[in-house]
């Protein structure tokens, strides 16, 4: 591993630790908070998520500001951004799966993920799940599509 | 009640824009958790795994700062929550990424696409809860 990899490394660490820190700060990683914001009709509903929402975006937005005007990442020899731009039915599609389950229990991969290190059962039960739709999506659906499409 | 919830909302967001900007700037990636993940488990371990490492400590040492862990209340049964799983782990790789990645830095960026990913999962979000809420 060359000097830069071992940076990137260090800088991928400290980004996750920030953001793990950032969910538990805002309320994020909990999944009640979550269904306090989605569910609308409770007659309770809690707006705190448009502040998280909002804060990530007033910080995000000067970062990629500042990228566009740099060549190349500090540590790296290229940037590696998405590259498509056309909307297509898999993107809205796989969007709106996604909202129907984030809606369910109110867990998103970041939070799930972060809140693993609480040591609760429900949360486990939640990552493994969501580890096998991404294994079922990746190895078997996609293949299955592109069968289809020959 | 700003004091209590929506400031530290606020204040815990600029941090995740803070951690958006700094994998950008220094290794020229988008912080999107469905993403990361997903190339962990096709194999991509560094730096991968060293960003969820980060993303486990992240409560810790939040408990650390604070004298208290955060909270996290699952107010789902066993079997939604596993089915919530499966469509959230199918869908954000089917759909390129999730809250973080089309959320936050898609947004920023103006993405078009994460614009669009963004409005549907919050409205499937929306839909999905309320619905949920009034069978209760």
């Amino acid at each position: 591993m060359n000097w830069n990899a071992f940076e990137r490394l260090v800088v991928a660490l400290l980004a996750g630790a920030v953001f793990g820190f950032g969910l538990s700060l805002s309320g994020m990683i909990n999944p009640a908070r979550i269904i306090g914001f989605l569910d609308i009709a409770s007659g309770q509903w809690d707006p705190s998520l448009m502040f998280v929402l909002c804060g990530a975006i007033i910080v995000a937005a000067p970062g990629v500001m500042l990228q566009r005007r740099m060549a190349k990442p500090i540590l790296d020899a290229r940037f590696h951004l998405p590259e498509k731009t056309e909307i297509d039915a898999r993107l809205l599609g796989g969007s709106a799966i996604f909202g129907i389950g984030w809606g369910l229990a109110g867990f998103c991969p970041g939070p799930a993920i972060s809140a693993l290190s609480t040591g609760l059962t429900a949360v486990a039960l939640f990552v493994c799940a969501m580890a096998a739709g991404m294994i079922l999506h990746d190895r078997i659906l996609t293949h299955r599509s592109h069968d289809l499409r020959g | 009640m700003f004091e209590q919830l929506y400031l530290p909302s606020l204040l815990g967001g600029l941090l995740l824009g803070l951690s958006a900007a700094i994998l950008l700037v220094f290794n020229g990636r988008i912080v999107g958790v469905s993403s990361i993940v997903g190339r962990l488990l096709g194999g991509q371990i560094a730096p991968n795994i060293a960003f969820v490492v980060g993303l486990l400590a992240g409560p810790i040492l939040y408990a650390t700062a604070y004298g208290r862990p955060p909270v996290v209340m699952i107010l789902a049964s066993s079997p939604l929550v596993l089915a919530s799983g499966l469509l959230v782990g199918v869908g954000t790789r089917m759909g390129s990424g999730c809250t973080s990645g089309h959320g936050i830095l898609g947004v920023a960026r103006l993405s078009k696409r994460s614009l669009a990913a963004t409005a549907t999962f919050l409205a499937a979000g929306v839909t999905a809860a309320t619905v949920m809420g009034l069978l209760r």
